[in-house]
């Protein structure tokens, strides 16, 4: 498998997602926010069917269509337009709509479209990999700089306001770094699919996890396991990707979830 | 003796919404314990968003350190226990975890120093929480979990700690032993306490002055002179 070059590309961006995700899911399930990921995507799916219309590359219409969607849930939510279930639903509906017409406007309803809602092993390229490992590598940075204040926030919204920290920035920036994992992750997962992985690994981590450190760390060893497996599954079966590393992190989380049912 | 917290004149609505505070005048000097009663929606956690500088007044000035509160610049004077904090109920934070987080203002960025490690150390020391440092916070009693939240207020030196109903899902005797540990606070550390809470049954013994607020100051003196009929000692004052 590791003979080819596309396998390899794959399992390289898929490392770096593996280990993104979870990370920045971390975060969003803290704040309650699980589902931002999936909001974040569909709104892509419109950046991706704008991509088709305009004839410029998906990628870049797909991120940048994450970041305004992020951003426009954060402003919603920040601004109390709309509590944050509400504000995710107007986002996630608009982006999902959007994506419909634009597609059916650009006649782009085929299969290369679906490369990028549900992943594929086949389409990272040597650049693709560059772009992943700058932006991914540089997404981690920030979050291990600004680790403490964001676990602040995280824990408690108005104590961290109460003692100074610019709230409404650190909320911002891990909106945005949703929306750079899902531009990040798209290639390999697909966008409708990435968001599970941010949640997953967290969630099955909670169950056995000791502090909020491990449960980081033990989210990143679940998040690489579940894309490795699910990449050679998908090698294998002649799967899509994004399905199967999902999968994987579904079988995980029932494990952890076993696992804590046999100790009590 | 300066002020802590002053109120001056002040009123407050949500919006367009009816008035949840008129005509609110209290001084607050440093390192006095005022216990902040009233019933459910009577506006004392209002009241403490103002202090707070989380909310601004319609009418009148808050004013904390002698500075605007909205604008109040040394935040980190400000020691404050939020209200049903979920702080630890589906993140799996240990007790040092969530103390360490009450220095991130001080410290956002970087690895803890030595100076904030010994913070930390102390603060659980004063709440005597030093040997369940390492425990999950959810596996600990109400009681627990509110020592802890208090040493998570106290781990960057506050001069002010506020609490706004530290009572909530604590039983009786965790709510004594929860006033008395404030009064020793208070007594060690002179520190100001400002006690927000629809019952004041566990401080009643500790506070030099209690004020009840139901949309306006109604009292405003020591818990001895409140009317005999609003004591009640099985802490269900309203």
């Amino acid at each position: 498998m590791l003979d080819l070059e596309f396998m390899r590309l794959a399992f390289a961006a898929g490392a770096i997602v593996g280990v993104l995700a979870p990370a920045v899911g971390f975060f969003l399930v803290q704040r309650e926010m699980s589902l931002i990921g999936d909001g974040i995507g569909h709104v892509a799916f419109a950046g991706v069917a704008a991509g088709y219309l305009l004839g410029i590359s998906p990628v870049w219409t797909a991120l940048a269509a994450a970041l305004i969607g992020a951003g426009g849930i954060e402003w919603l939510r920040a601004r109390r337009r709309a509590a944050g279930d509400q504000a995710l639903a107007i986002v996630f509906y608009t982006g999902i709509a959007g994506g419909v017409v634009l597609i059916s406007a650009a006649g782009a309803l085929n299969a290369n479209l679906f490369s990028y809602l549900f992943g594929s092993i086949l389409t990272v390229t040597g650049s693709d990999l560059v772009v992943i490992a700058v932006l991914g590598i540089g997404a981690l940075v920030v979050l291990a700089v600004l680790m403490r204040a964001l676990i602040a926030v995280s824990l408690d919204e108005d104590g961290a306001r109460v003692a100074g920290l610019p709230v409404p920035v650190l909320n911002g920036v891990i909106s945005m770094l949703a929306a750079l994992t899902i531009g990040v992750s798209m290639r390999i997962v697909g966008i409708l699919l990435i968001a599970a992985l941010m949640v997953l690994p967290v969630i099955a981590a909670q169950r056995i996890a000791w502090s909020l450190r491990s449960t980081i760390g033990v989210s990143i060893c679940f998040g690489l396991l579940s894309v490795l497996v699910g990449l050679t599954v998908s090698y294998y079966a002649n799967l899509p990707p994004g399905g199967t590393i999902v999968l994987a992190g579904t079988a995980v989380f029932l494990a952890t979830s076993t696992v804590e049912a046999l100790r009590r | 003796m300066p002020l802590a917290v002053e109120f001056d004149g002040v009123d407050f609505a949500y919006g367009q919404g009816p008035a949840v505070l008129t005509g609110v005048d209290l001084r607050v000097a440093e390192g006095e314990f005022v216990a902040i009663a009233g019933p459910n929606g009577g506006g004392k956690t209002t009241l403490l968003r103002l202090a707070l500088g989380l909310e601004r007044p319609t009418r009148g000035a808050v004013l904390l350190f002698g500075e605007t509160a909205r604008t109040f610049g040394a935040r980190t004077e400000i020691g404050y226990l939020a209200q049903r904090t979920k702080i630890g109920v589906h993140a799996p934070a240990t007790v040092r975890e969530v103390v360490e987080a009450g220095r991130a203002a001080l410290r956002p960025i970087g690895r803890l120093r030595r100076d904030d490690h010994a913070a930390v150390d102390e603060a659980l020391e004063r709440v005597g929480m030093h040997e369940l440092a390492g425990r999950r916070l959810s596996t600990l009693s109400g009681g627990q979990q509110q020592r802890a939240f208090i040493a998570k207020a106290l781990a960057a030196h506050p001069s002010l700690l506020v609490l706004d109903e530290p009572t909530t899902g604590v039983d009786v005797a965790a709510q004594d032993a929860l006033g008395a540990l404030l009064h020793r606070l208070h007594e060690e550390l002179g520190v100001t306490i400002l006690y927000v809470s629809h019952e004041f049954g566990a401080v009643e013994r500790f506070v030099e002055r209690l004020v009840l607020v139901r949309e306006r100051i109604v009292f405003d003196g020591p818990p001895s002179q409140l009317p005999g009929l609003w004591h009640d000692p099985s802490h269900t004052h309203a």
